[in-house]
């Protein structure tokens, strides 16, 4: 028997480590990704994530399941290993698990068979019986995967059920020849023995011999199956984990290991091709478990945009299949993945507002990807129209409304009765330096953000100057749209202008420019968001504040996707609001810090119309008037912009109201309140 | 001496279009007692209906009919104004799709000078005219200077000057026999109609535009009537086409459409930034709104503060009954 | 095909607040930025697709000054085959026909079956192509929406006429086309696409090169002169129509009336 169980393992191991050379070629051919940096963080990521299942209680019920059936699998494998061996010498056992620790271990391991069997047949109920929404496939992507969730399903209970009975029939031909063998109460194994209690030993011997066969050939067919479809996971996951993406707020160079100034001898941008992605971008692909919850938390996807991003990942993992068929060559290496897989629409709907890649419990990425792909959509000039005329004025002008540069500091026109606004430059430098932002500087409404970050920082004391006509759009959307080299020359151009202001710190209300500032930016001063400065001041005793006209009011925050999911900065703007007297705040809970629902973004995204069946900011002001909030407060220029514009479509703006932290803040000030008074 | 003025009049199912007699009226600026010749060109009973109607405004009418005429193709009708205009003569055309195909390669033909899209002009003295033009959709204008003595062909912008009230029993000189061969390169195959969905607002005169104001879906149709009753088509701002009340199309605004017309009424438009921001060419603006600090009105030439849906179905019907 | 496409530098009303100078000599040009007219980048990004199609090259042709070129060189880096910028003194203050003389001439340099033009200009007349095409004696269609290569050097031309119709036309070729916008989507160059181009020599030609008698184009030759710029009169905010409703309404059709737009 013996050659026939090493048959099967040798034909098992061989399949198998075929159908994994052909899955790693296409990792082989694709752009570089340096991903081998820093790795205790990423055994940090690993134990915290993967072994620890960090994000799976995001979703209750599923994320239990997926626990119980994970912590069976990491138990179980053990088993596996060790039935394996047991083919070939009878008494196998796996070094350190022998004696006591052995007796521990298959105590463990029994009732872990058992919880897992438990587990699939929950799961399959859910599955086949509920349905839920976050797995349906719409038709035009293909059918849906529950006859591939099943199937695993049940080999999975086929493994742990044919294990068990292999165990049962050992222990009862044992206990026959009066050796005591103890069986777990409750478990599968206990069941096995009940069940075959009434046999002899030649019926015990047979049962044996075929469940330990059963094992062996499931073992294997669900080996090999798992690299053919949304199951790869269980071999990936640990990989892609252990490689994920460790900083939020950065998006990845044109191509890892070519400096800036060699950017303009690439012949190419971006990803227009499947071989253009990062190999760890497809092994993203690889290790979706086409659970849908980024799609679920993805603001494109709820209004319909036709962007999902589970289906990026999806339709991408199927091209890689598709051109790297297991039999035969390599095709397909001339298809374009926009106007192939996706549409030009899909690749421009996303806000980067990291719902996604929040929620996603195998660490896969998915802004870089957009950003790439935008990359390779912008170098080949296949730009929406509506982008253009702001891209060209943001080359020209430094801002996307083509206003003249000399009037990007006339907000301060309006406060000149009260004070001078400084413009830092090299024969006035400042220490702290006021980033404003293009749509502070010349959105009329956006303006009385700028007049009030400066009446804020004037009256908690911090002296501070502006750029004026030497500050340009701080280039973070025209990074996430893609146009690299406008990035780098806006990038270059602040660069230069701040650090001729002398500044030895920026300070910005606009988190779109504090995270490029932080992130995108190297070689300037330190960089705070005014809900951190003013969150200090406050500790500090520098700054106290008022009741004021807000109060009784009930106020409920919005995070700005980059200051809280890109930059963690979720308590710092709540800490402001409530140092302010009879103000009640409220959360839109499940909703909000890391769930934070995005506005419908910034920049770019102004200018960009994606078809759609809502707008989203109209879903987030229904989720602040079920909050039971009057007043949503924000800390982001275009968050107010898409909420104010939200409320009026909505028809709420009579019940409610939106307004800057700075502009909440601007009215609690004692000095102000005096004045007023 | 005055220069011999002449007018080209666009004809469409044998009536002269509106712009024929705003020619005459700037006709009189350059010549002001001095005879003008109406022109027309054509094929057919059309072309005499056209002539005889323009006999009541003008002493002198040439016609100039020629099977090639019959569609108003301006490759042939260049051919032949160049060969049936006296030297010297100064032409005025009107600077729409017609005049804009004919104007300027027949003014190289009559080697005179050519001004396009003239909205004013004073008279002309020692041969010298004196123009207005605008540039920067309508931003800045500019006086231009023109030599006419030797002739001149201007088009002349709709609505720039007031439609001519003269009234004259002239005759139709038939100027046929004058035109010589007029085979050209190309030839006319049909017109295609705009869909009913496919109004292009960015080419459109007259804009009734709603906003939130309109309150309804089913109160577009008080904007509707207002706009056939003008003649003109309805546009929208952003929230309109966010709620699907009218397609994505008819927006104005810097993330819709950006549009040039001569009139706009804005409809319970608030007249935010980004709305504004798609209005181009200095129209004439009216804003009806409730609310009199509504932003429109700092643009507006002419506010009424009033409910919309109260007060244009009050216009429409006064239109209408004039 | 052969395509010679006539571009032109003007500052962009989106990107520019267009002032006039005090004297009205003039805009303000200190604190301007130029780009390719919008109408003149359609008519780029038609021929590009027209010899992508169906074969030839792409010449961009622009009558400007040195900072011409980097309008140019945007056009190339959209896909045209080559660039001449025609710059002379004696070019300066040409009016509509002197630049069509000058693009004229160019245009007699090589044999090209079609000549496009942007329908009109931001800072101009829509002129330029009208006479290029009578100068050239081409058949000549303006507004030009659609463009099909038909056999027998032959093309099919929709006009984009009132009302949004379309006035469909057979042209011969050679012929001179004025593009509308609307035609295409222009494709989008960065400056990663123009810096692309940094190698590329873009000649430079004046009225000696072209063959031209400097006396018939620039100032001296131009029959048209620009005397000044001026701020058409703007009220401060709207004149609010008082009366009962009716009253109000009656003033609002006279003032209609006033504009046209009540017969």
């Amino acid at each position: 028997m013996a050659y026939v169980y090493l048959l099967i393992t040798c034909a098992g191991i061989c399949l198998f480590a075929y159908i994994l050379h052909k899955r790693l070629s296409p990792l082989l051919r694709a752009a570089p990704d340096p991903r081998l940096d820093r790795i205790g963080e990423r055994i940090g990521k690993v134990v915290q994530i993967w072994l620890g299942q960090w994000r799976q209680p995001r979703y209750l019920l599923a994320g239990v399941i997926h626990i119980f059936i994970f912590a069976g699998f990491i138990i179980l494998g053990l088993r596996s290993l060790q039935l394996i061996l047991m083919g070939f010498w009878q008494g196998a056992s796996l070094p350190g698990l022998e004696g006591s620790t052995g007796a521990i271990y298959n105590l463990i391991k029994d009732y872990a068979a058992t919880w897992v069997f438990v587990a699939c047949i929950v799961a399959a109920v859910r599955r086949g019986v509920f349905r839920p929404a976050r797995y349906q496939v719409p038709p035009s992507l293909g059918k849906d995967h529950l006859g591939e969730a099943l199937l695993v399903l049940g080999l999975i209970c086929a493994l742990v059920v044919s294990e068990s009975l292999f165990e049962a029939s050992l222990q009862n031909a044992a206990a026959r020849s009066g050796a005591a063998a103890f069986a777990p109460p409750l478990t599968l194994l206990w069941a096995g023995r009940l069940i075959l209690g009434g046999l002899g030993l030649p019926a015990l011997q047979a049962v044996n011999s075929l469940s330990y066969f059963v094992h062996e050939m499931v073992f294997f067919s669900f080996l090999c199956f798992l690299p053919l479809g949304k199951h790869f996971h269980v071999l990936t996951s640990l990989f892609n984990v252990f490689f994920m993406r460790l900083d939020r707020g950065k998006v990845k160079p044109v191509r890892h290991g070519v400096a800036e100034d060699q950017l303009d001898d690439l012949p190419e941008f971006g990803v227009s091709k499947l071989e253009d992605f990062t190999w760890k971008h497809i092994l993203d692909f690889y290790t979706c478990a086409d659970c849908g919850r980024c799609s679920d938390r993805c603001p494109a996807n709820r209004v319909k945009r036709p962007l999902s991003p589970r289906f990026l990942t999806i339709k991408a993992r199927d091209r890689v299949y598709a051109n790297y068929p297991l039999w035969g060559k390599a095709v397909g290496a001339e298809q374009e993945l926009v106007g192939g897989i996706y549409s030009e629409d899909e690749v421009w709907s996303c806000t980067t507002c990291g719902a996604c890649e929040q929620e996603c419990p195998l660490g896969i990425e998915y802004i870089d990807k957009i950003v790439d792909l935008r990359r390779g959509l912008v170098d080949q000039g296949r730009v929406p129209q509506s982008l253009q005329k702001p891209l060209g004025a943001l080359e020209k002008r430094g801002n996307p409304w083509g206003k003249s540069q000399r009037n990007r500091a006339d907000w301060a026109k309006e406060l000149a009765e009260e004070f001078a606004v400084t413009i830092a430059g090299p024969k006035q430098p400042v220490e702290t330096l006021y980033f404003v932002g293009s749509v502070s500087s010349y959105d009329e409404r956006m303006q009385r953000i700028a007049q009030a970050t400066a009446r804020v920082l004037r009256y908690a004391g911090v002296e501070f100057g502006v750029l004026g006509k030497a500050e340009s759009d701080g280039g973070h959307e025209v990074r996430r749209f893609g146009e690299e080299s406008l990035f780098l020359a806006l990038r270059d151009a602040n660069t230069e202008a701040i650090l001729n202001s002398g500044a030895s710190r920026i300070v910005t209300a606009d988190p779109h420019d504090y995270n490029a500032l932080k992130n995108d930016y190297r070689g300037i001063p330190p960089v705070m968001h005014l809900s951190q400065v003013l969150s200090q001041e406050l500790e500090r005793g520098g700054l106290a504040l008022e009741q004021g006209p807000y109060a009784g009011k009930t106020v409920v925050y919005h995070d700005p996707c980059y200051l809280g999911r890109h930059n963690g900065l979720y308590d710092e703007p709540r800490h402001v609001i409530d140092a302010i007297p009879g103000i009640r705040r409220v959360e839109m809970e499940g909703n909000c810090r890391d769930r934070s629902f995005c506005c419908g973004g910034g920049g770019l995204a102004l200018f960009y119309e994606p078809e759609e069946e809502q707008r989203i900011g109209v879903v987030r002001v229904g989720m602040a008037k079920e909050a039971g909030a009057q007043v949503i407060v924000t800390a982001c220029p275009f968050c107010l912009a898409n909420i104010e514009d939200a409320l009026k479509i909505a028809g709420l703006d009579q019940e409610l109201e939106v307004l800057d932290l700075m502009e909440l803040v601007e009215q609690h000030l004692p000095v102000a309140r005096r004045a007023a008074a | 001496m005055a220069p011999q003025v002449f007018v080209y009049v666009a004809h469409r199912d044998g009536q002269a279009a509106d712009s024929a007699l705003e020619l005459l009226s700037a006709a009189r600026v350059l010549s002001p007692d001095g005879l003008v010749i109406a022109m027309a060109t054509g094929w057919g009973a059309e072309l005499d209906q056209v002539c005889r109607e323009m006999t009541g405004r003008c002493p002198e009418v040439w016609k100039l009919a020629h099977e090639a005429l019959a569609y108003p193709n301006a490759e042939a009708i260049r051919k032949c104004l160049s060969g049936v205009l006296p030297s010297g003569a100064v032409l005025l055309l009107a600077h729409d799709t017609l005049g804009m195909d004919l104007g300027p390669g027949l003014s190289i033909k009559l080697d005179s000078p050519f001004v396009s899209d003239v909205v004013a002009m004073d008279p002309p003295a020692d041969g010298a005219l004196k123009l207005v033009r605008e540039e920067y959709g309508g931003q800045v204008s500019t006086h231009l200077s023109c030599d006419i003595s030797g002739g001149a062909v201007l088009s002349i912008r709709s609505g720039s000057f007031p439609a001519s009230e003269e009234t004259a029993a002239g005759e139709v000189r038939d100027k046929s026999s004058d035109i010589g061969d007029l085979s050209c390169g190309r030839r006319f195959i049909k017109i295609v109609e705009a869909e009913a969905g496919d109004v292009d607002i960015t080419k459109e005169e007259i804009l009734v535009s709603v906003g939130r104001g309109i309150e309804d879906e089913d109160n577009i149709e008080i904007a509707e009537d207002l706009a056939k009753a003008l003649g003109g088509v309805v546009s929208c701002s952003r929230p309109i086409v966010d709620a699907k009340w009218l397609e994505k199309p008819r927006q104005v605004g810097t993330s819709g459409k950006t549009v040039k017309p001569k009139v706009y009424l804005a409809l319970g438009i608030s007249g935010s930034f980004q709305h504004l921001g798609g209005l181009k060419g200095n129209p004439f603006i009216v804003a009806v709104n409730k609310n009199p600090k509504a932003p429109i009105f700092q643009v507006a030439d002419v506010g009424v503060v009033d409910d919309l849906l109260e007060f244009v179905p009050l216009l429409t019907e006064r239109i209408d009954n004039q | 095909m052969e395509i010679l496409v006539c571009v032109k530098k003007v500052p962009d009303p989106a990107e520019n607040e267009i002032v006039v100078r005090r004297d009205g000599s003039d805009i303000d040009r200190d604190d301007l930025v130029y780009s390719v007219n919008e109408w003149d980048n359609y008519a780029v990004e038609e021929a590009i697709q027209l010899v992508e199609e169906h074969g030839g090259s792409v010449t961009v042709v622009s009558v400007g000054d040195e900072e011409s070129d980097e309008i140019i060189r945007r056009e190339l880096a959209m896909g045209a085959d080559a660039g001449k910028l025609l710059d002379d003194e004696a070019f300066h203050y040409s009016d509509g026909r002197g630049v069509a003389a000058i693009l004229a001439h160019a245009a007699r340099q090589a044999k090209y079956d079609l000549i496009l033009t942007g329908a009109q200009a931001e800072d101009a007349a829509a002129q330029v192509g009208g006479m290029l095409a009578a100068m050239l004696d081409v058949p000549y269609a303006s507004l030009v929406v659609r463009v099909r290569v038909l056999d027998q050097g032959k093309l099919e031309i929709a006009r984009e006429i009132d009302g949004g119709n379309l006035e469909i036309n057979q042209i011969d070729l050679p012929c001179a086309l004025s593009i509308q916008t609307g035609i295409n989507e222009p494709r989008y160059v960065g400056i990663r696409g123009i810096r692309k181009t940094a190698s590329v020599q873009v000649p430079v030609l004046g009225a000696a090169e072209l063959g031209l008698v400097p006396a018939t184009v620039g100032r001296a030759g131009a029959k048209v002169r620009k005397l000044d710029y001026f701020v058409p009169e703007l009220g401060q905010g709207a004149e609010i129509l008082q009366g009962s409703r009716e009253e109000i309404a009656d003033q609002l059709i006279a003032r209609l009336k006033g504009r046209g737009v009540i017969q």
